[in-house]
C-alpha cells in the first residue's frame, strides 16, 4: 500500500466512523441545549441500531424492497424507535422533577435489555439478528469523486455520512439562526426568562429530547446496517458515551460536537489502519487499540479549556416558577 | 405529621418502585408470551432455592457493593465516576500482580495485595480528578476514556509479564488468597469469599468519613455548592482530586477480591466486565447512601444472578429481568410519579372517609 492509498483509507475511515457519532452527538447537543441532560445516547443509540437492523432485514428480505431502499427504511425505523424511547426521559425529567442522570441510565438499561429480549424473541433464542443483506453502500459523487486523494477519500461515503455531514449544517442553522433555535437555547440557559417572554418552557424541552432521540436512533442505525451488518449485545458498545465525550469535548455546540467526532474517528482510523498495516510488529496491538482514547484524553488536556454547560443544565423547571 | 410521612415515603417510595418495577417486567414477559409468576418463581428459587446459589448471589453481589460504594462516593462530592469499570479493572491487576509476584506470609500478603490494589486505582482515578481540578478537563469524558486503557493495557501488562498457561495470568500464591472455607462449606462450595465481610466494612467506612469527619464534610459540602465551599475556605480542587482517589480506591478494591477471592488470576479480556457500570446503577438505587447501597447491590446482584436459573429453566430471556431493574431504576428518578399515585390514593380514601 503506497503513501496516497493509505492517506485515502484513513481520511475515509474517519469520516466513516465518525459517522455514528456525529448523529448522536448532535442529539445530545439539542437535548442538553434545551437544558435536559442525556446521558441516554447510548440507550438510545441501543435502540436505533436495533430497529434499523431488524426493519432492514424484514423490509428488504421478507417484503422485497429494493436493496437500496431497505437500509434508509431501517434508518427510519431507527429514528421513530429514538423519539418513542426518549419519551419516557422526557416524562420523566420534564414532568417529574427526576434526576436526569438517574433517568438516563435506567432508560441506558431499559434499551438495552428490551432490544436483546426482543432479538432473542424474534430470532428463536439466538443473541443476534442474522446478518442484514441490504447494507447502506458507499456512493461515489460524480466528478467530485475523481479528486486525487480527497475525492475517494472524502466524497466516497455511505449515504448516511452524507446526511450526517449535512445535519451539522441544517441542526447548526436551526439553533443559531432560527426563532425555534433561539427558544431551545434560552430554555436551557434561563427558563424563567423564556417563559415570562411566553416560551412554553416544557413543550420546547419535549421537542429537544426527541429530537435528540430521532438523531441518536439513526447514530445507531449507522452503527448496524452500515458500519457493522447485524445488531448483538456488543454493536452499540460505549459509542453512545463516546458521543457524550464529543458533545462536551465540542462545548455544545453543532460544528464542535462534529470536530470533536471526526478527530475521534481519525484516531480509530488510524488504529484500525495501523493493524491492517501490520504495525502490531513494531507496536502492541493493545497500544493501537488505546490510541483514540489516550489522544482524546491528551487533546483534552493540552487544547481545549473549560467547557460551560448550558447554565440550567438538570434543573427542571416548574411553569411558573421563579 | 409531616415527618412522619416523609419517613414513610423513604421506605414506601423504594419498595413501591420494585413492585412498580416487577409489574412492568411482568407486562413484557406476559406480552411475549411468557408465564410472570412462574418467571418470577424460579427468579427466587435462582437466588433462594438452596444454600449454593444463595452463596453464589452473595458471590455476585459482593463487586457490586464496592462499585456501589465508588460510584456513590464520588456523586457526594458532585463528580460523575463512569470510570468504575477501569478502576476496577487497574485493581484487579494489581491484586494479581501482588498475588503472583510478591512473597509475603499467609493473611499479610492478602492484605499487602488489597492495599496495593486500592492505591493503584486510586492513582489512576485521582488522573481523572487533576486533570479536571487542574485544566477543566470534564470528569465525564476523561473516566470513560480512561476505562478503555485500563482494559486494553491490562492485557498488554497480562500477555507480556503475567502470562500463565492460558489467556490470563498464573494463579495467585494461596497466601495471598481471600477465598473462605468457613463461608463454602455453609454455602455448599459456592465461591463466597472475605470480599463481602471486607465490603461491609467500607461501608461503614465511608458512612463514618462522609458524615462523622471533617473531611467527609468539606467533601460532601464542596458536591453540595462549590462556589459557596470556596468562599468558605475551602479547597475545592484538593477535594476533588481527593474524592475521586478515595472513589477509585473503593473500586480497586472490588477488583482486587474479585482477583483474590473468587477466580484467583486474572483473564485477557475482549471487553468490560460490566460491574463498574452496574455500580452506576447500584448507587443510584441506593440514593448514593452507603447503607442504601448495600441494599441496591442485594436487589440488583440478587435479581441478575436469579435471572440465570428462569433463562435456564423456562428459556424466558434474562433480559426480562434486565427490563425490572431498568424501572426500578426509572421510578426510583421519578419518584414524583409514585408520590402522584400515592397522592391519588390517599386522596381518595380521605373522600371515603368523610363521605
Amino acid at each position: 500500500m503506497n503513501v496516497a492509498d493509505m492517506l485515502i483509507t484513513i481520511l475515509n475511515g474517519s469520516i466513516i466512523f465518525a459517522t455514528p457519532l456525529i448523529l448522536a452527538a448532535l442529539g445530545g447537543v439539542f437535548s442538553e441545549r434545551s437544558g435536559v441532560i442525556n446521558i441516554a445516547l447510548e440507550g438510545l443509540m441501543v435502540i436505533g441500531a436495533f430497529a434499523a437492523a431488524v426493519v432492514t432485514i424484514w423490509t428488504g428480505e421478507t417484503l422485497g424492497v429494493p436493496g437500496w431502499l431497505a437500509p434508509w427504511l431501517g434508518m427510519l425505523a431507527a429514528m421513530v424507535a429514538g423519539i418513542l424511547f426518549s419519551l419516557p426521559h422526557a416524562i420523566a425529567s420534564i414532568n417529574f422533577n427526576a434526576n436526569q442522570v438517574v433517568s438516563g441510565v435506567a432508560l441506558n438499561f431499559l434499551a438495552a435489555g428490551f432490544a436483546l429480549f426482543l432479538v432473542k424473541k424474534l430470532f428463536e433464542g439466538a443473541g443476534q439478528t442474522t446478518t442484514v443483506q441490504n447494507v447502506f453502500t458507499k456512493i461515489a459523487i460524480p466528478g467530485l469523486h475523481e479528486i486525487p486523494i480527497i475525492g475517494p477519500g472524502i466524497f466516497n461515503l455511505y449515504g448516511i455520512s452524507y446526511v450526517a455531514l449535512i445535519l451539522v449544517g441544517v441542526s447548526y442553522y436551526v439553533l443559531y439562526k432560527t426563532p425555534f433555535g433561539l427558544r431551545l437555547r434560552a430554555v436551557g440557559e434561563h427558563p424563567r426568562a423564556a417563559d415570562t417572554l411566553g416560551v412554553n418552557v416544557r413543550r420546547m424541552r419535549y421537542m429537544a429530547v426527541m429530537i435528540s432521540g430521532a438523531l441518536a436512533g439513526m447514530g445507531g442505525s449507522a452503527l448496524s446496517v452500515a458500519i457493522s451488518s447485524n445488531f448483538q449485545h456488543a454493536t452499540v458498545s460505549g459509542h453512545g458515551f463516546m458521543a457524550l465525550a464529543a458533545m462536551i469535548f465540542g462545548k455544545w455546540h453543532p460544528v464542535g460536537a462534529m470536530g470533536a467526532a471526526l478527530f475521534f474517528g481519525f484516531a480509530t482510523a488510524l488504529s484500525v489502519s495501523g493493524q491492517v498495516l501490520g504495525l502490531t510488529a513494531y507496536v502492541p496491538s493493545e497500544f493501537l487499540n488505546m490510541l483514540p482514547y489516550l489522544l482524546t484524553i491528551l487533546a483534552l488536556a493540552g487544547v481545549v479549556g473549560r467547557a460551560e454547560a448550558p447554565h440550567s443544565l438538570g434543573k427542571s423547571y416548574e411553569n411558573g416558577s421563579r | 405529621m409531616n415527618s412522619v410521612n416523609s419517613k414513610w415515603n423513604a421506605i414506601l417510595v423504594p419498595v413501591l418502585a420494585v413492585i412498580l418495577g416487577m409489574l412492568v417486567g411482568a407486562l413484557v414477559m406476559l406480552a411475549m408470551g411468557f408465564n410472570p409468576i412462574r418467571g418470577y418463581e424460579l427468579v427466587f428459587q435462582g437466588i433462594f432455592g438452596n444454600a449454593y446459589y444463595l452463596g453464589e448471589t452473595l458471590r455476585a453481589v459482593t463487586p457490586l457493593i464496592f462499585a456501589g460504594l465508588a460510584v456513590a462516593f464520588a456523586f457526594r462530592t458532585g463528580l460523575f465516576n463512569i470510570g468504575v469499570e477501569g478502576q476496577f479493572i487497574v485493581g484487579q491487576l494489581a491484586a494479581a500482580w501482588v498475588g503472583i509476584s510478591w512473597n509475603l506470609p499467609p493473611v499479610i500478603h492478602a492484605i499487602v495485595a488489597v492495599l496495593v490494589a486500592m492505591v493503584a486505582a486510586g492513582l489512576y482515578a485521582g488522573l481523572a480528578g487533576w486533570l479536571k481540578a487542574k485544566l477543566g478537563v470534564h470528569e465525564v469524558i476523561t473516566t470513560i476514556m480512561l476505562n478503555y486503557v485500563a482494559l486494553f493495557s491490562s492485557n498488554y501488562v497480562i500477555r507480556t509479564f503475567l502470562k500463565g498457561q492460558s489467556e490470563g495470568t498464573e494463579d495467585i500464591q494461596p497466601s495471598a488468597s481471600l477465598t473462605s472455607d468457613f463461608f463454602s462449606s455453609i454455602f455448599d462450595g459456592a465461591r463466597l469469599n472475605w470480599g463481602l465481610i471486607i465490603a461491609l466494612l467500607f461501608t461503614l467506612l465511608m458512612y463514618w468519613l462522609l458524615w462523622k469527619t471533617t473531611v467527609g464534610y468539606e467533601l460532601r459540602s464542596v458536591g453540595f455548592n462549590p462556589h459557596a465551599s470556596e468562599y468558605a475556605g475551602m479547597n475545592v480542587s484538593k477535594n476533588i482530586v481527593l474524592s475521586m482517589v478515595i472513589s477509585g480506591m473503593l473500586a480497586g478494591a472490588g477488583g482486587a477480591v474479585e482477583t483474590l477471592g473468587v477466580y484467583g488470576y486474572m483473564v485477557i479480556s475482549a471487553g468490560f466486565t460490566g460491574i463498574g457500570f452496574d455500580g452506576i446503577a447500584v448507587a443510584l438505587i441506593g440514593a448514593n447512601n452507603p447503607f442504601g447501597v448495600v441494599l441496591g447491590a442485594l436487589l440488583f446482584g440478587g435479581f441478575s444472578f436469579g435471572a440465570d436459573n428462569m433463562q435456564r429453566v423456562e428459556g424466558i430471556p434474562t433480559e426480562s429481568i434486565q427490563i425490572v431493574i431498568s424501572m426500578v431504576i426509572y421510578f426510583v428518578a421519578a419518584s414524583a410519579i409514585i408520590y402522584r399515585l400515592l397522592g391519588v390514593f390517599r386522596r381518595r380514601r380521605r373522600e371515603e372517609v368523610q363521605s
